[in-house]
């Protein structure tokens, strides 16, 4: 069995920070910490029409996989509450096919 | 201790509801899952069983224990200690302020009339659902006022709509009224969506779950987006629409030209169920696409694609916004973007917009409380006079108006007003400094709040606190009931913290002090039961147990008629079919085909401002982080949004000498206000965009700071009674301004 991780199909993040409020209430984690935090590229221009404009929420040392809500069969307070549902918790051997095949603006974090 | 929504012990549980108020939010009514510990609210998650929420939650619901325990919260009904605006309080009982006000209400009433007392509003809370009820039927005035200039928000789409097409809003069809939604066979996937002056993911307006937007455009669906600013949703769009704000009418009439000129309207639908297309084509020829374009500062090429694309694809929707409402132009503006729904035969068909009665559910019963006042008094209605169209069209009275009574005190006095679900003087109310001289001519002033805020501060003699949506019954009900895919119940989660009472417990027991025949009711469970057994077939207590009740929903009503209250196919207007030339708008002093009129301060309209005043602004785009004024006081949220920022673009803000994340001034020739700079080329060299309903909560409440509220509200710029012919539709997003650097909030 593969070690799990979380899959963000950042593409489709839209920025609404719900995965950092839900993972420091659900690990009681003080205001100044973060156990994800959504990092912003962009927006900036790259083409008359086109503007680049992604939101990467990015795991920290804090996260620890929400080793007790799964244990509990729940799954991470970051998925379960993702208002674009664009991240996925699972072993990282299924979660790098799932990679491939969405193909474009994704990530695999093993944090 | 369990129960079908209950799971747990007696202190430790989870509870399963639906949201609604307070805090702010539309009827959107997510699903939750409340953990309760040791009797506290201690996590906030998602149902994944809700149909339409499916376990996703925004930021706000996510830190409700941080408002419900937050050590500003108003917990006590409190009466005025020291002079107005000093916000020095008393605690008091409930009986102690339902007697002052009892007494008050009937002075006022006995030696003023009926008309002497105001009840006033704000927007999407619970509170609005039951403020037709506390002014007719408790109060028994026919004041439900608000301040919002032109009542520009949802009414006059609702309105038009009502006029146009005989039925309820509109709302792009997500399959929301499905049990198995997307995969519903009913159901089709919009081949696009076009939003419309609109920031869905946000604001999840009237009780649309924003998100479903990106449910859909995973399947596959493409966006077109009509936007003056650049988002992450027009990054994503396939057509973006970067139009100059307030031209919103002249594009829809530019699109309406190319699908009407090349025939690509869906003929067999327009023959069949609308008239006046031929007048309707003789006006759009004043609208071609090169003069259009112009108008709206964007490529005639962009333009007549978008429209084209639209009209050959399969079934599409239209999301429309605020934006077509916050415009002086904005009946017309409207009118023209509901004819492109029409035109393409889009209308209550699979993957269109989905349409219901104008009022169903409780929207019947709260209208219906207005025989509450003898029918004499109701049409001495505030400003029904200059605007008829609010006499015979609407249920309301005209907010532009309300500020002249309240300034003058003529030609009848307003001695009373009653306060909730709204923060005028941080946020809705234009030349915000004229109404707080009005508001304190007011001699009782009334306010349902969680919070101290600027408003409360400064006027009100009580203040009554109101519970969260975890601490009371409720239902919600998503568009007010004027097409609603579901009714959900809100399940009390906790103990009440201190002794808030909900919005409709206040009307209940003031109802049976002052008005007892129209409050019938033992219990808020009795009366729910009443509200929706008929269209679910449950009482409340089952709907309890079940938290969401889906409605059916059958496409395309009009042919099998489900539309007309005489049961016949067609459309509930006076021709029966949808009015492409809207007669009835004539009787009221308006023309009945749509239009364009440039916004009251432009770079055509007024060019000697223009030179004064380089920029175009717009305003009120929203954020995850806030309902308008609320919020401000969350520290998750605040840590998110700090300030409020204006949007300026690169090259602008470097002719200025302005970088990113400078204080800047906003100002024209109304006023002016401070906001961060936010450099970034999302808006239009020519335009800047700034966030509402700023105010500082960690600052001094008292006169003259009122917390801050005049230093950051954009809406210091915004023009007083710049209304349409109807008394509808304002400029709050189409103005003039100039902004220039500075060293800070404060000097
Ligand atoms: S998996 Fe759990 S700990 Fe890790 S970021 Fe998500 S919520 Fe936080
Ligand atoms: S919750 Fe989901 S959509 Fe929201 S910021 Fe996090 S990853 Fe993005
Ligand atoms: S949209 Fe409203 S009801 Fe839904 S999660 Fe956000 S605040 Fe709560």
């Amino acid at each position: 069995m593969s070690r799990n991780g979380l899959l963000i199909n950042y593409g489709w993040c839209t920025g609404c920070h719900s995965c950092e409020v839900a993972c420091r209430n659900s690990h009681g984690l003080p205001l100044d910490q973060w156990g994800i935090k959504l990092t912003q590229i962009g927006p900036f221009k790259i083409g008359e029409d086109k503007t680049e404009w992604n939101y990467v929420p990015v795991p920290t040392s804090l996260c620890d996989l929400c080793v007790d809500r799964v244990a509990e069969g729940r799954k991470p307070a970051c998925v379960h509450n993702c208002l674009a549902q664009c991240m996925e918790y699972g072993p990282i051997d299924e979660l790098m096919k799932k990679m491939e095949e969405i193909g474009e603006k994704v990530n695999v974090y093993l944090p | 201790m369990t129960t079908k929504y209950k799971v747990g012990t007696e202190k430790d549980y989870s509870v399963r509801t639906c949201a609604w108020s307070a805090p702010g939010c539309h009827p959107t009514g997510c699903g939750l899952i409340m953990h309760v510990k040791d009797g506290k609210l201690v996590e906030v998650e998602g149902d994944p069983d809700h149909p339409v929420s499916q376990g996703r939650v925004c930021v706000r619901c996510l830190s409700l224990p941080e408002v419900i325990y937050h050590p500003d919260r108003i917990l006590y009904p409190m009466k005025r200690a020291g002079k107005k605006g000093e916000n020095k309080w008393e605690r008091i009982t409930w009986d102690e302020a339902y007697d002052i006000i009892v007494e008050k209400v009937r002075y006022y009433q006995e030696n003023y009339g009926l008309t002497s007392i105001a009840m006033m509003g704000g927007t999407g809370r619970e509170a609005t659902f039951y403020f037709p009820a506390l002014s007719y039927a408790v109060l028994q005035t026919p004041n439900n006022v608000g301040v919002l200039s032109g009542l520009s928000c949802y009414g006059p789409r609702c309105a038009v709509t009502e006029y146009v097409l005989g039925a309820g809003y509109p709302e792009i069809d997500y399959a929301a009224y499905f049990p198995d939604r997307y995969d519903n066979p009913e159901f089709q996937l919009p081949e696009y969506i076009m939003i419309w002056g609109k920031s869905p993911l946000e604001s999840n307006a009237d009780g649309f779950f924003g998100h479903a937007i990106i449910d859909m455009m995973k399947r596959g669906t493409k966006i077109i987006a009509v936007d003056p600013r650049v988002t992450w949703l027009t990054s994503r769009a396939e057509y973006h629409l970067q139009i100059r704000p307030g031209t919103d009418a002249a594009l829809a009439l530019g699109m309406l030209n190319v699908i009407i000129n090349e025939d690509l309207y869906d003929h067999e639908f327009v023959e069949k169920w609308t008239f006046g297309l031929d007048k309707l084509a003789e006006r759009v020829q004043e609208y071609p696409p090169k003069k259009v374009a112009d108008i709206c500062w964007i490529k005639e090429e962009t333009l007549v694609n978008a429209a084209r694309a639209f009209a050959k694809a399969g079934n599409s929707s239209i999301q429309w916004g605020v934006a077509l409402d916050m415009n002086w132009n904005g009946i017309q503006a409207i009118q023209a973007v509901l004819y492109l729904m029409v035109l393409t035969g889009n209308i209550d068909v699979p993957g269109g917009n989905t349409l219901a009665e104008p009022s169903s559910f409780m929207g019947k019963w709260r209208y219906e409380t207005h025989h509450q006042i003898p029918e004499e008094i109701y049409e001495q209605r505030i400003g029904n006079e200059e605007f008829p169209f609010f006499n015979y069209g609407l249920m309301a009275c005209s907010p532009d108006n309300t500020l002249d009574f309240f300034e003058k005190q003529q030609p009848y006095p307003v001695k009373m007003v009653w306060s909730n679900s709204q923060n005028p003087i941080a946020n809705a109310a234009c030349v915000p400094k004229r109404w707080h001289e009005a508001f304190k001519k007011i001699e009782f002033w009334v306010s349902q709040e969680i919070f101290m805020t600027p408003t409360v501060s400064a006027y009100a003699d009580i203040v009554l606190p109101v519970a969260t949506f975890a601490e009371h019954e409720g239902v919600v009900i998503p568009h007010f009931g004027r097409n609603s895919a579901f009714v959900g119940a809100i399940n009390q989660c906790i103990e009440r913290v201190g002794e808030c009472k909900s919005d409709l417990e206040i009307c209940f027991e003031l109802g049976k002090r002052l008005n007892p025949k129209a409050w019938p009711w033992e219990t808020v469970s009795e009366f729910f039961t009443e509200q929706i057994k008929e269209k679910t077939g449950l009482t409340y207590p089952e709907l309890k147990d079940k938290v969401v009740q889906q409605q059916k929903y059958v496409y395309r009503k009009y042919e099998k008629g489900m539309l007309r209250s005489d049961g016949e196919p067609g459309f509930e207007t006076l021709t029966g079919l949808i009015e492409l030339k809207a007669t009835i708008f004539e009787s009221w002093g308006e023309d009945p085909l749509p239009y364009f009129k440039e916004p009251p301060f432009s770079p055509y309209s007024t060019p000697d401002l223009y030179a004064e005043y380089p920029l175009v602004l717009t305003t009120g785009g929203r954020k995850f982080t806030s309902f308008h004024s609320e919020h401000r006081q969350i520290p998750s949220l605040r840590q998110i949004t700090p300030w409020p920022t204006v949007e300026i673009h690169p090259d602008t803000a470097s002719e200025l000498g302005i970088m990113d994340g400078d204080w800047v001034c906003i100002e024209n020739h109304l006023g002016k206000c401070r906001m961060k700079a936010l450099v970034q080329p999302t808006v239009h060299p020519k335009v800047v965009h700034a966030l509402h309903g700023w105010w500082y909560p960690e600052q001094d409440g008292a006169e003259p700071n009122l917390f801050g509220t005049f230093k950051s509200n954009i809406n210091m710029l915004m023009p007083h009674k710049k209304v349409g012919n109807l008394g509808l539709g304002a400029n709050y997003k189409s103005n003039l301004c100039k902004v220039y650097k500075v060293s800070g909030l404060d000097d």
